[in-house]
């Protein structure tokens, strides 16, 4: 295509993209269209994607296609297998993908689209995109090194140990708050609770098929799987149906939390054939259709946006979860801005399949921006709602109440129309009880694709089996991250405890195997099990939390990979990750702050916790609050997520001063410039 | 072509489209292990397909960065 038509067409796209930009930010107080928010990711992403990322391909790293991958110098058929690099980019999607860019889009929807898609697109070019192509190449320079032994390897043995126990901290709120979006979701719910409790025995029929009596015919028992948990979609609506049935089923949230930490615990000892690898193979399937489905039904209805841009709770007095616009915003949404943990992927296991250097580009660069795309995409779901619905589902009992009146009440106050009536109908339509305060994003984005496929198909007497079906696939991949995580986690748990015990790292030794699960179930457990009592919604404190220490993670890296390029010679190309970085470090060290100092009680967790001494001390007990040891409960809650946010802020300074120390250490020339990729070795010709 | 022969081809595009998905999902590739072995260790004996799936699987889910959030 000759020159002066590329840059024609590039023309264009920045031009549509920045007319689509114009039209989100300009069109105060009139309905827009979810195209126009669609638009501008798009056109974002394919600039982003053609200039910025080339940028960094060819100036810093210099991907070189003849230069040998650790995947072809090391292949073994087994971790380093040089793969084509469409099922490359396919297994890591499939990887990075989770439940984090459908929930955190949809909670930061209470501050309106604006701050959510501003975010999201200019987040994600500039800092999620680059983190994850930059720990991708640096990685794959390096043999697969993970970020631990990367940060261990360029900054120095305090950040690599610092860095580890952070990821374990970051695990542990990140499993308490995935159970806390299912518990949230299936409580009081008969027909979600059977159909998910019903993928387990389903995922143990494949697991066992898989093992004995068909090996290795994945796709056919994945096949029998799916099959059967659309069966087990009809099996719940029948009992959700039968009112003896029903009331067995229907769980309260405790109930619901002591069966979800006894399942993840369960399910992280017995082997990994039985039941974690076919609920796997189950999810990647799953993940895949709700995005798909998510993105059909917004393309074919196109649906205008309710939420307005900015809403009032940008000043800090947000139902969903406390806290101004910046820095929460930024806090709210990482995956499909930036998520540290993506890092992790990055150098796990997708460097050893890469098959030539330059397919990073498009792996860690483009799977990125297809992540993102999805958080838009949740983002328009909710947004889509009309705002008295949206909040009717996500904020928390303690704020407006337990009944459809009260809650239409508290939200007019808002100045959002809500008919109480149009709530009860609305729950009876999707076959639930209440949709009130079912907080946690995933009930929300669920009744929002069950209302767009209703729209396009099926009118609203399907909008239960799609509520359903959306809710019954979001919580079992989300159920299986659980299990899976809580497996690695105890892995994580017995690398730790080794060094106090030997024996305690024996992965094979059925007692140290018990111990560290319960250990690690316990902690997340903990969490959860508060976050289901909290009046104001477990999600309200346990989210910015996930957030802080995700983002800051992501720091981590960013640091990482800021060293790297100095070492590499290439400080002058640093602005790319420290522009980032720096970012990240305001946002989440504001945050970190202000949820320990906010004078704010549903900010900070000192002042929150101040006061219910208070109201301990005088007697006066608030109504949420049934008991004295109920309030002395929560005081130690708000002291220990103190406590965690304090660690994670204090992990990164450590992090951040110790990188500086190298970066000055190398600019200055007391140490050589010397990068520890792996050295040079030239792609076998072909014949070899 | 015959009609014999459009099957035969649909059959190896699906079960092209088959080992592409497993790939993706993850499912332990046990034929591209066994190929690798043939190719560059003529001596050495492969694991059983038990065996081979078993340590994928257990590798897999003992650290994290397989799966994300």
């Amino acid at each position: 295509m000759p020159k002066a038509l590329r840059f024609g067409i590039w023309v264009l796209v920045s031009a549509l993209g920045t007319l689509a930009f114009a039209r989100i930010a300009l069109g105060r107080g009139e309905t827009i269209n979810a195209a126009w928010l669609l638009t501008a990711a798009l056109c974002s992403y394919a600039v982003a994607y053609r200039f910025y990322s080339k940028l960094i391909a060819a100036k810093v790293f210099a991907l070189d296609p003849i230069r040998a991958t650790p995947a072809v110098r090391l292949e073994d058929g087994r971790d380093y297998v040089p793969t084509n690099r469409w099922i490359v980019f396919g297994s890591h999607f499939a990887a990075i993908s989770g439940p984090g860019p459908l929930v955190g889009p949809t909670l930061a929807a209470q501050f309106g689209y604006l701050p959510g898609v501003i975010w999201i697109i200019v987040g994600v070019a500039l800092g999620g995109a680059v983190q994850d192509f930059v720990i991708l190449a640096s990685s794959v320079r390096r043999n697969g090194k993970s970020l631990g032994a990367m940060a261990r390897e360029e900054i120095g043995p305090v950040a690599g140990a610092t860095a580890l126990v952070a990821v374990l901290g970051i695990m542990i709120v990140l499993l308490a708050v995935l159970a806390l979006i299912v518990v949230n979701a299936l409580k009081s719910s008969p027909w979600g609770l059977v159909t998910i409790g019903l993928t387990i025995p389903v995922a143990l029929l494949m697991g066992v098929y898989l093992r004995w009596l068909r090996p290795g015919r994945v796709l056919e028992a994945s096949a029998i799987g799916i099959v059967l948990i659309v069966a087990s979609l009809f099996a719940g609506q029948w009992v959700s149906t039968q009112p003896s049935l029903a009331a067995v089923f229907t769980l309260s949230g405790t109930a619901l939390a002591i069966v979800v930490m006894i399942y993840a615990f369960t399910a992280s000892v017995l082997p990994v054939w039985l039941l974690l690898a076919p609920r796997d193979y189950l999810s990647a399937f799953v993940k895949i259709g709700v995005v798909l489905a998510l993105a059909i039904g917004i393309i074919v209805s196109l649906p205008p946006l309710h939420m307005p841009a900015l809403t009032q709770f940008t000043d800090g007095s947000g139902p969903v979860f406390a806290g101004k616009v910046f820095p929460f915003a930024f806090i709210t949404i990482a995956c499909g801005a930036i998520s540290g943990f993506h890092a992790l992927i990055s150098s796990g296991t997708t460097p050893k399949l890469l098959q030539r250097e330059p397919d990073a580009r498009m792996i860690g660069y483009g799977a990125m921006l297809m992540e993102s795309l999805v958080a838009v995409m949740a983002l328009i779901a909710a947004c889509a709602l009309t705002p008295g619905v949206y909040f009717a589902v996500n904020a928390p009992a303690g704020v407006i109440g337990t009944t459809a009146a009260a809650a239409a009440t508290k939200i007019q106050t808002w100045g959002f129309t809500l008919d109480p009536n149009q709530m009860q109908a609305l729950a009876k339509q999707v076959g639930e009880q209440t949709l009130l305060s079912r907080t946690g994003g995933a009930p929300s984005l669920a009744l929002g694709m069950g209302q767009l496929f209703a729209n396009v198909l099926g009118g609203n007497e399907a909008l239960a089996i799609w509520y359903h079906f959306a809710l019954m696939f979001e919580a079992l991949f989300i159920l299986t991250t659980l299990d899976a995580g809580t497996r690695v986690g105890r892995f994580m748990v017995q690398e730790l405890a080794k060094h106090i015990w030997a024996p305690l790292g024996s992965v094979s030794w059925y007692p140290a195997v018990v111990l560290s699960s319960a250990v690690i179930v316990a902690m997340w457990g903990h969490f959860l099990y508060q976050g289901v009592l909290d009046p104001l919604g477990g999600i309200n404190s346990l989210w910015p939390l996930f957030g802080i220490s995700n983002q800051l993670l992501a720091t981590v890296a960013l640091c990482v990979a800021t060293t790297i390029f100095v070492k590499m010679g290439k400080a002058r190309y640093a602005w790319i990750t420290l522009l980032p970085m720096a970012w990240l470090t305001i946002v989440c060290m504001t945050a970190g702050w202000q949820k320990l100092f906010a004078e704010d009680v549903k900010l900070g967790f000192l002042s929150h916790a101040r006061l219910i001494e208070s109201q301990v001390a005088s007697g006066a007990l608030p109504a949420a609050i049934k008991s004295a040891s109920d309030a002395r409960r929560m005081i130690f809650n708000d002291y220990l997520d103190a406590v965690v946010t304090l660690f994670f802020m204090v992990s990164v300074v450590v992090i951040l001063a110790d990188s500086a120390r190298e970066w000055m250490s190398v600019l200055r020339g007391r140490k050589p410039v010397i990068s520890s990729e792996a050295p040079f070795e030239p792609l076998p010709a072909a014949g070899d | 072509m015959t009609s014999r022969e459009l099957l035969r081809v649909a059959r190896v595009r699906l079960e092209n489209a088959g080992a592409i998905v497993r790939r993706i999902i993850g499912a332990p590739d046990y034929d591209r292990y066994v190929a690798h072995l043939r190719d560059h260790h003529p001596g050495a004996r492969p694991m059983t397909y038990d065996e081979f799936a078993r340590q994928r699987m257990v590798e897999r889910y003992s650290r994290p960065g397989t799966r994300c959030c």
